[in-house]
């Protein structure tokens, strides 16, 4: 029973008693350590062998088709069978390529997904390990990835890979800036409902493990939103694949990998989609709580996972339902519509929560009127932005009046619905 | 534990390397890396003695967030101006970019 | 000789030897990333001294975002892999020798200073609540709000300022 409750802590306490008879306290705890740094890199490695597979299968339904069936039980020994093909192939350096950088940008590709998960809780007493900067050190590892695939980009001597790696800062550093500002809004009402440490991400599930209307998603739903968006944007897949995009620059910063090294990427590509949702999971839909996780903390894993996975499924119909979206709307999107949403809908959370307290009103009120000023932001969002497309359009068709064979020089945009708030007038 | 002097020795070591760079580096974007590396001694310094001097006080973390905060200040407006130099002169060789040399 | 001191010596030697390569390597990307390096030696010592949200902070801005900026700006103002003739200039010798003068200046004082045993050390071990405290001060009027509020300027005057340098003039039409 003992060990149902607390499988992590018996067997760390089992292995502590089998070391401390050989090695100084010292050495025993680092051993454990190293130990659960392996458990967590280890889990975090294996995983994408499912996800790649559930991904594929999932698209397969979404576009009509079967998906891979063959290799294994429903084909879930397909990702396996790639891997051996990936490792068998011939392992290439480019000639001018910058060997050290070239070699070193998959595997911290890789690495900064998997440090992520050292603070996402499993469940109560499941984490790797619960910093009190948790969510700052999600957007510190995170930052890495940005630069490893600049790195790649540019070491591999080719011009479809720097343009790929141009791509990677226009988009990536951009869309770092509402994540940011989103993940604050969780920080900030874990700290109201008053737990000691709000920026860890132990706390944050904590504090909303109380009842339905604790979920961050209900309290502060435009921060979920556009922290998912730009998470989404963060990992660099559909809609938001501009660095990758294959019909446009080949197969940027990728381009010139093959074998495990094209791996990593893919590996780490994965890996982030999921780890999104499972930072979804955590932040937002509330992480391991769910009914009789008091009694069977256990319970919490299989609540945390079904929550990562509804996220990732909804991460996976976006990258099946929506076309790639275009360079300069990529950007206007980012910095005309969520930035400034997100600085408001920041301002909206903190004044409601502090004129309307859960002490004074109680959570229940307290979360509805939070909702409240949500849903004012993004009516007033909405409305200010479409109003602003309409201008748009209006100028542009004063300029080509519709029924005029658009010219030469027209606005390549023209024809394209403009998003929230188009682009600059030329 | 770690002596103080170790921080102080690494910082000044540090500092006197940044101050190699900016000297001796003909590159533009060099130099601002070695203005970084400048800054982050200071920063090594103001944590140190925050640590060592005065833990229950904060001055020593808000000093270091201010410092982190001109330092990408100078970072976004210095690399602006070399971009632009470049775009006018096709250099970044801060030699060559003399028009208001004595 | 404890873990502690080995780990900071083991780190100092790393942080040292990249800055070293960052002002000596012939390839600006290399100097780069060593300079990354450097600066994550440098969050290594944050750790160190118990200040992790530095730590993290020093990865986002300086890492996650000044590298980035600097390793961008070298991309656009280089062609690709072309990094040959020397990297320093004519007088190069000067800075070397003031820089040296610079650091026996410096470690002779320190070196006069922790003789005479001039710091106070305060021997208290750093209170949890430090990071919130942090947090406090930086909002409250008597400390530093008003170097907050200075600094917010300041990047907003910074990125309004970068802007308008590096846009290119031919766009404005």
């Amino acid at each position: 029973m003992e060990f149902l409750s607390n499988p992590i802590g018996v067997i760390r306490d089992w292995l502590a008693g089998l070391l401390s008879g050989f090695l100084p306290p010292d050495a025993v705890s680092l051993v454990l350590v190293i130990l659960g740094a392996l458990v967590v890199g280890a889990l975090g490695l294996t995983t994408p062998l499912f996800l790649i597979w559930y991904e594929r299968r999932l698209i397969g339904r979404m576009q009509d088709r079967v998906g891979p069936n063959r290799v294994g039980p429903e084909g879930l020994f397909q990702t396996v069978a790639d891997a051996l093909k990936l490792l068998s192939k011939e392992d290439i350096t480019p000639i001018g390529a910058d060997k050290i950088v070239y070699n070193l940008a998959p595997i911290m590709a890789v690495v900064s997904v998997l440090t992520m998960w050292a603070v996402i809780p499993l469940a109560v007493n499941i984490v790797g390990t619960d910093l009190n900067i948790g969510v700052l050190y999600i957007v510190s590892v995170g930052s890495l990835g940005t630069l490893a695939i600049m790195l790649g980009g540019w070491a591999s001597n080719n011009k479809y890979a720097l343009l790929g790696a141009f791509r990677t800062v226009a988009q990536l550093v951009c869309y770092e800036v509402p994540m940011i500002l989103a993940l604050i809004v969780p920080v900030l009402l874990a700290s109201s409902v008053g737990v000691a440490n709000p920026m860890s991400m132990q706390e944050v599930v904590a504090a909303q493990s109380g009842a339905w209307h604790e979920w961050f998603l209900f309290k502060a739903p435009i921060a979920f939103l556009i922290f998912f968006i730009a998470s989404v944007a963060e990992t660099g897949r559909a809609p938001f694949d501009l660095l990758e995009a294959e019909s446009e620059i080949v197969a940027g910063f990728n381009i010139e990998y093959s074998g495990m090294k094209f791996g990593m990427f893919f590996v780490a590509e994965f890996l982030h989609a999921f780890t999104v949702g499972a930072l979804v999971a955590t932040l937002f839909l509330g992480g391991w709580s769910g009914p009789f996780v008091e009694q069977a903390p256990l319970l919490g894993v299989v609540y945390f996972i079904l929550k990562a996975f509804a996220a990732y499924f909804l991460i996976i119909l976006m990258r099946a339902a929506l076309p790639r979206i275009r360079i300069d709307h990529m950007l206007d999107l980012n910095w005309k519509f969520l930035v400034p949403i997100m600085l408001a809908a920041i301002v909206a959370i903190a004044v409601t929560d502090k004129a309307l307290p859960r002490a004074t009103v109680g959570p229940l009120w307290n979360a509805v009127a939070l909702f409240a000023a949500n849903l004012v932001v993004a009516v007033i969002a909405v409305n200010w932005t479409s109003a602003a497309a309409r201008q748009m359009r209006q100028a542009d068709e004063s300029r080509n009046p519709p029924g005029a064979a658009p010219a030469a020089s027209a606005d390549h945009g023209h024809d394209a619905p403009a998003p929230a708030a188009s682009h600059a007038a030329h | 534990m770690i002596p103080l002097s170790w921080y102080l020795a690494l910082s000044a070591a540090l500092f006197s390397v940044g101050v190699y760079g900016v000297l001796a580096r003909k590159n533009a974007v060099a130099i601002l890396m070695s203005v970084e590396l400048m800054l982050n001694a200071v920063n090594i310094n103001l944590v140190a003695f925050w640590h060592y001097l005065t833990p229950t006080a904060v001055s020593g973390m808000a000093f270091a967030l201010i410092v982190f905060a001109v330092a990408a200040a100078e970072a976004a407006v210095g690399l602006a101006l070399i971009i632009s130099i470049y775009r006018r002169r096709q250099t970044v060789v801060a030699e060559d970019v003399n028009l208001m040399k004595f | 000789m404890t873990g502690l001191q080995i780990t900071f010596l083991v780190v100092a030697a790393a942080i040292l030897a990249s800055a070293v390569l960052v002002v000596t390597a012939r390839n600006l990307v290399h100097a780069a990333l060593w300079l990354i390096a450097t600066l994550f030696g440098m969050a290594i010592l944050f750790v160190l001294l118990q200040a992790g949200f530095l730590a993290a902070v020093q990865v986002v801005v300086y890492i996650g975002a000044i590298a980035i900026l600097i390793i961008f700006a070298i991309m656009l103002t280089r062609r690709v892999m072309q990094d040959t003739g020397p990297q320093t200039n004519s007088q190069w010798w000067l800075g070397g020798l003031l820089a040296a003068a610079l650091l026996a200046a410096i470690a002779y004082t320190l070196f006069r200073v922790d003789q005479q045993g001039a710091f106070p050390l305060a021997n208290v071990p750093i209170p949890d609540s430090s990071l919130a405290e942090l947090g406090k001060a930086l909002v409250s009027p008597d400390f530093y709000m008003i170097p907050l509020v200075v600094i917010g300027v300041l990047l907003a005057v910074g990125m309004v300022g970068s802007i308008a340098i590096a846009r290119d003039e031919r766009e404005k039409e």
